[in-house]
């Protein structure tokens, strides 16, 4: 009876579904496992942790006072530590050790430091314990004793934390002067002193000898460098009001430093912040993180270069792949005889797919960047040599790189697109006196188009994730400019660019303070997963705006 | 619905054949010609040495069982058959006196004088504006009120603008399968051809639409060369002037409508359209 049952069950097909309706579950739960993760450990970064004062055992003899935030714990054997050097208690078999960080780099050398849990004979959390963020040396952690202005203290005790915070902002806003001055005016500048000695190589490598042609770069390179000359002097202004301020800190075991306010980013008093300053303090590190320039070698700041570079690789890439896989996939299609030829192409299209990533960066390298972009250097930019404007890894080889590696999903998909289109459509179109060509470009095309985007976004997928490939052919640590500014042409196409999954690795694994940064790995991990998700939901939203313009026949 | 009108017409029309008088071919003015017409798909032979004349601004049916190249023969009257692979054609077609599979023709050109309409409506994914317009875009009309205008005809000419009038920017892909059909013709004869090539035009569709496109045609070929396949015989009695039965890629016999279901003179005829197969 119940063996019959079973059978019965199993005839129905209810294992298999049940099987891969399991399947499914666990792979979800994957994803979102994931994704949790990532989240967890990336955004609970920008969350101002209370700072612990600390007396610590360090030896029998010695107590010292460390200050700090508590970045992890974990449970370890006592054997471990006692080989290690350390005391533990008799009778004890496992250690609680405690990773805190303690910041201060410039005056201990060190940013964290595990300390064992039962060493701590007392730890308290002082409200007047300040953080300030810095430009160098990373955080620090302290007292503020006193505000000084021109060397002569302004302010002490209760009061100097308000006068803190006020000469902080004035400092902050010269500071952002100052770098707008670099970055714009002075980089517009550079840049157009770059293009006059460009152009009057130019003239001299075409032979050019009238002296008026020479003059006008002349009298031009003045006109720059007297307004150079002017800025300078702003700038010479701005630099000495912005040194006027500084700061004097008691860090941890009572040392003073003194710092200048120039070099504090922001300063905070976590152990005094309720949760909504905190969330709000919380909000704008992540602001800074999302639209910021990276410092200290991509360890602090934001990643606003590595998302903008993200993006528009992407987006060239995208430009570049489309023309390509749909000419290649209506000449396969529409016009080649349906022949072994055919076939081959299509087996080649399929295992270019199945190519490792590192391989097509290598083409390339080889290809692109040396072959097509030497050649454009010695065909249009000669007076730059031997300084190679193309002929060097840059953002377009990097999008032709990788619409290449995409270029095999975006025919096929294509493929599939047209294959799908009835028959009698065409028939209908050339009935009424459209050649091949108009038929294509009018009714084949639009009805593919869905396809074609099912195809872009598969391509993007892939795109906007690989990394392998754009270490070879134009992705850098740390670009000096953004392939996109006020400086015409406004798209240069030449220069090196960040980008999201390099920063991952970078900052993972190439940093000097890799213990600081690995928090910065999950937040750029997920903004990473958040801009592929967003670049796809636009594609998405294209297509379906297309499918239900192109509703084909059913 | 339709009205009595339209009812009575259509049973008329069963009843006498189409001919009011009797209609002889010799006093025809010969519009398609076809002389010794052989067509080979690859080694198959669909079509075997076809001569016909087809007359003007007549209906002209094709019937015969499934299979016997009514179809094929209609394709080559606007080249159709071109699209196909391994397709190999001797023999000449008229049209007009001018040989269409003279090298020196324009295919293109060749499908706006000749329109066709096929079996299964076949509206492009646009409105329905835009569908009827599309001819006329191809020639390169661009001005609003031209287009605006030969919509209009060609929709009232198929029957079709008071149904539509209203949402002529609507997809067509929304209308019913016979205004389909009837926006399918619209379109056809928006670019105003010389013949109108009909496949089995409403074979996909339901009684009422079928009388819709019958009592269409019955008017259309006051102004255009109808040719029309179909494997209704009702059908072919009703609509057609001329009546070719078509058996095995030959042409068994071609007369007016009213000779060739009253008095055939071909055996294979009379057992066909008395149903003894096919």
């Amino acid at each position: 009876m119940a063996r019959v049952n079973i059978i019965d069950w199993v005839k129905g097909g209810s294992p298999w579904v049940w099987l891969s309706a399991s399947a499914v579950s666990v792979s979800l739960i994957m994803v979102f496992g994931l994704l949790l993760l990532i989240a967890l450990r990336g955004l609970g970064f920008f969350w101002p942790a209370d700072v612990l004062e600390v007396k610590y055992q360090q030896s029998p003899t010695e107590v010292v006072t460390l200050v700090g935030e508590v970045q992890s714990e974990e449970t370890v054997t006592a054997e471990r530590i006692r080989e290690a050097g350390g005391r533990v208690p008799e009778g004890q078999t496992t250690v609680t050790r405690i990773l805190l960080k303690v910041g201060n780099r410039d005056i201990s050398g060190l940013d964290f430091r595990w300390i064992n849990a039962h060493g701590i004979v007392s730890e308290s959390r002082p409200d007047d314990m300040i953080v300030l963020e810095r430009r160098e040396w990373g955080n620090f952690y302290g007292y503020l004793k006193a505000v000084k202005i021109d060397g002569k203290v302004m302010a002490t005790g209760d009061e100097a934390w308000s006068v803190f915070q006020e000469r902080l902002i004035r400092t902050t806003k010269i500071f952002d002067q100052i770098r707008d001055i670099h970055v714009s005016d002075i980089g517009s500048i550079n840049y157009q002193i770059e293009q006059l000695r460009l152009d009057k190589k130019r003239l001299e490598l075409d032979g050019v000898s009238q002296p008026a042609a020479y003059d006008k770069i002349v009298r031009k390179r003045e006109q720059l460098n007297k307004d150079y000359q002017l800025l300078q002097q702003d700038l010479d202004v701005l630099y000495r009001d912005i040194e006027k301020d500084s700061v004097v800190l008691v860090a941890a075991g009572g040392r003073e430093i003194e710092l200048r306010l120039s070099k504090v980013v922001r300063g905070f008093k976590p152990n005094a912040m309720g949760i909504p300053t905190k969330s709000i303090h919380y909000l704008e590190k992540l602001w800074e993180f999302v639209s910021d320039e990276p410092r200290e070698a991509n360890t602090e700041g934001g990643i606003f270069p590595a998302i903008f570079g993200t993006v528009m690789l992407v987006i060239i890439m995208s430009i570049l792949v489309t023309p390509l896989g749909v000419v290649a996939a209506v000449y396969l299609r529409e016009y080649a005889k349906q022949g072994p030829l055919t076939r081959l192409i299509r087996i080649a299209v399929n295992n270019l797919a199945g190519v490792p990533s590192i391989v097509y960066g290598v083409f390339g390298l080889g290809f692109f960047v040396y072959f097509l972009g030497g050649n454009i250097d010695q065909l249009f930019y000669p007076e730059a040599l031997p300084a190679p404007t193309f002929g060097t890894p840059g953002i377009l080889w990097s999008s032709l790189t990788l619409a290449l590696l995409t270029l095999p999903v975006v025919i096929v998909a294509t493929e599939e697109g047209l294959a799908r289109i009835p028959r009698s459509i065409r028939e209908g179109s050339m009935a009424l006196g459209a050649t091949k060509a108009e038929t294509l470009w009018r009714i084949i095309l639009p009805m593919a188009s869905p396809a074609l985007m099912t195809g872009m976004i598969l391509a993007v997928a892939r795109a906007a994730g690989e990394v392998a490939p754009l270490m070879l052919v134009g992705v850098v640590k740390l670009a000096p400019s953004l392939p996109l500014d006020m400086n015409s042409p406004f798209i240069h196409l030449d220069r090196k660019f960040m980008h999201l999954g390099f920063h991952i690795y970078d900052v993972g694994f190439q940093s000097p303070n890799v213990e600081a940064a690995r928090p910065l790995v999950y937040a750029t991990a997920l903004l990473l997963v958040v801009v592929i998700v967003a670049l796809n939901l636009a594609a998405i939203w294209i297509r379906n705006h297309l499918r239900e313009k192109y509703k084909s026949l059913e | 619905m339709t009205d009595t009108n339209t009812l009575t017409h259509a049973i008329d029309m069963d009843a006498l054949g189409s001919g009011d008088k009797a209609m002889q071919l010799a006093d025809e003015k010969i519009h398609i010609e076809t002389r010794n017409l052989n067509l080979y798909y690859g080694e198959k032979q669909a079509l075997q040495d076809i001569s016909l004349e087809i007359p003007q601004h007549r209906v002209s049916a094709f019937i015969g069982p499934s299979g016997c190249g009514k179809s094929t023969l209609l394709r080559c009257f606007n080249r159709m058959n071109d699209l196909i692979d391994d397709v190999r054609i001797e023999g000449d077609l008229l049209l007009e006196g001018n040989n269409i599979y003279d090298k020196s023709v324009n295919i293109a050109n060749l499908r706006q004088r000749v329109g066709m309409v096929f079996q299964k409506p076949n509206p492009f994914p646009k409105s329905i504006y835009e569908n009827v317009a599309y001819g006329l875009r191809l020639q390169g009309v661009k001005s609003r009120r031209i287009l605006d205008e030969a919509v209009e005809k060609a929709l009232k000419g198929a029957a079709l603008w008071d149904e539509v009038k209203d949402r002529l920017h609507e997809n067509a892909l929304g209308m019913s399968g016979g205004q389909q059909q009837r926006l399918v013709i619209a379109r056809a004869i928006a670019i105003e051809p010389e013949v109108l090539l009909l496949d089995e035009p409403a074979s996909a569709l339901d009684p009422i639409s079928t009388l819709k496109i019958e009592e269409l045609i019955y008017e259309l070929k006051e102004r255009y060369t109808i040719v029309i396949v179909t494997h209704n015989m009702q059908q072919a009695a009703r609509v057609s002037d001329y009546t070719a039965f078509m058996y095995m890629g030959k042409m068994i016999e071609f007369s007016d409508t009213q000779t060739l279901f009253t008095n055939p003179s071909m055996k294979q005829t009379e057992d066909y359209i008395t149903g003894r197969y096919g």
